[in-house]
């Protein structure tokens, strides 16, 4: 027996890209804060983008998966990226570089949007927040662990000294989701439970201060948590004593950003597909949409008005096998039309689901299509995403 | 004579007369975690020593089973299409991938029995 396809594990590698290989010698692999707390609850550690990091504990990524979406999980994300863009009227600035509305952002919010290339290809995608003051000298930036280097060296390129980029490398990241994690963190801080869907604020949990985020990438509701590198394992053991929350490896994340439809950089966006392409269109506003004013928005506006010549659809197997990654996608009659970027099995779904790129054509949910999984032609339907219903926090209205 | 024989890919062989039972052993099951997928040869298929025989999935990983030995398969376990959880639950018993005869039974010779798979694992786990 031997693994043949990991979702979890496989970054794929382009001739341009600086992701950092997951199969970077363990000598060489950084830690996170947690790494110790890691190991004493038993997670099977896997390098991933240059971290060692837990891609599952004995409970297991099925259980865990769905505990999260039940009551609530503790993930560690300190891999990810964590820094604060500084410069006079930086909204304005750094809209040069991404497509999302900055200048629309109001104090302690956060917006998704992608950082650019000029050919309207994503460098990344990212979380931007205002500060809660509402200083306009300041945005807090959160990026994928392995787009960093490239991410920080291009805005510092594109910036100048417009701007400094200060990262946060004092900080852990920790993100608590599920239905339940609104009424473990008002067990700290009432106000917690009322935090409008991303928004940010700055909390006491426990006599520790951090930042909580209402946001995640779970399609559940929940938070993000930035603590400093001293307090993150008293935090994360004061959390994980919380009756509702287990801790949740990175195989449970993929799991659940699959099935909530959202994408993975490197895998289901690159530095060649366009946020149109990707269908991220909601992510840029009508103001954005008129003006342009930012990396390829020639193609991007083109795109808007004309359509691309792909998208990015759901996929739902109609047997059990489940499509991975690179599975090629054809029309019954057999002609090639699109790529698998990310698939597996759904444990909430019960069964395989898949995201992908296929000519516009056959992009319309109820299409039926083949996946050639092992040389067999599989049926397959176009769906509209996401497969779990999100269920973020909308107010109690 | 009852003689279960082990490769190195961590597939189990289990000789009845002149025919045979695979499956994977408790080791690969617990690597894999959760297997939500298993898909099995049909009767008849020609296998081959060392090549893919089968097909075993986990929420986040498609593994490939090997035959331990050549020969021509005689029955897929049929179970596993809509309980594949059983190779979890049971891996040395209900579990089994396969039944098949043999080309040649002395390939049996060169795989490994109980005490040598079991400090083989221990190597595994190192």
């Amino acid at each position: 027996m031997k693994a043949v396809a990991d979702t979890i594990l496989s970054v794929r590698s382009k001739p341009g890209e600086t992701q950092v290989p997951d199969s970077a010698a363990n000598d060489t692999l950084l830690t996170t804060p947690l790494d110790a707390l890691h190991r004493s609850l038993g997670a099977k550690m896997v390098p991933f983008a240059g971290y060692s990091m837990p891609v599952q504990y004995p409970l297991g990524v099925l259980k865990e998966h769905l505990h999260t979406r039940a009551a609530a999980g503790l993930f560690d994300v300190s891999h990810m990226g964590q820094a604060d863009l500084v410069g006079d009227d930086i909204a304005i600035a750094l809209e040069a570089l991404v497509p999302g509305d900055l200048q629309a952002l109001k104090p302690g919010r956060i917006r998704y949007t992608q950082l650019l290339n000029d050919d309207g290809g994503m460098i990344d995608d990212l979380m931007v927040a205002v500060p809660v003051d509402g200083a306009t000298n300041r945005l807090h930036l959160v990026v994928n662990a392995g787009c960093k280097d490239k991410d920080y060296a291009a805005l510092q390129s594109a910036l100048g000294d417009r701007a400094v980029l200060e990262k946060k490398d004092a900080h852990a990241l920790l993100a608590l989701q599920g239905p339940l994690a609104a009424s473990v963190l008002a067990r700290f801080d009432a106000d917690c439970a009322e935090m409008p869907f991303m928004s940010l604020r700055p909390v006491t949990v426990n006599g520790v201060d951090v930042v909580v985020s209402r946001c995640g990438y779970t399609g559940e509701d929940g938070y993000e948590i930035s603590v400093s590198l001293e307090d993150a394992e008293a935090l994360a053991k004061t959390l994980l004593d919380q009756p509702e929350v287990e801790p949740i490896g990175l195989g449970a994340r993929d799991s659940l950003r699959l099935e909530s439809g959202l994408c993975l950089y490197g895998h289901d966006i690159d530095d060649t597909t366009s946020p149109i392409e990707a269908d991220l269109l909601w992510s840029i506003s009508k103001r954005r949409r008129a003006e342009g004013g930012f990396p390829g928005d020639a193609r991007i506006l083109k795109e808007i008005n004309e359509g691309t010549s792909r998208v990015r659809v759901g996929l739902k197997p109609i047997g059990r096998a489940p499509a991975r990654e690179g599975t090629v996608i054809e029309t019954p009659e057999g002609d090639a039309v699109g790529v698998v970027t990310s698939g597996g099995f759904g444990p909430t779904v019960e069964g395989p689901i898949a995201m992908g790129y296929v000519a516009s054509a056959q992009a319309k949910p109820g299409t039926r299509l083949h996946l050639i999984v092992r040389g067999k032609a599989l049926e397959a339907d176009v769906v509209a995403m996401p497969f779990v219903q999100q269920r973020y926090y909308r107010g109690t209205k | 004579m009852t003689d279960i024989r082990y490769t190195k890919e961590h597939e189990w062989i289990r000789l009845d007369g002149d025919s045979a039972t695979v499956g994977i052993t408790d080791y690969a099951q617990s690597q894999l975690g959760d297997i939500v997928f298993v898909e099995v040869p049909d009767e008849g298929k020609a296998v081959t020593k060392g090549a893919e025989a089968a097909v075993v999935e986990s929420v986040k990983a498609a593994s490939e089973v090997y035959a331990p030995v050549s020969g021509t398969v005689t029955q897929g376990n049929a179970v596993l299409g809509d309980a594949p959880d059983t190779v979890n639950s049971d891996p040395a018993g209900d579990g089994w991938f396969f039944k098949m005869t043999l080309t040649d039974a002395s390939e049996l010779d060169g795989l490994m029995d109980q005490a040598a798979y079991d400090a083989y694992l221990k190597d595994c786990d190192a």
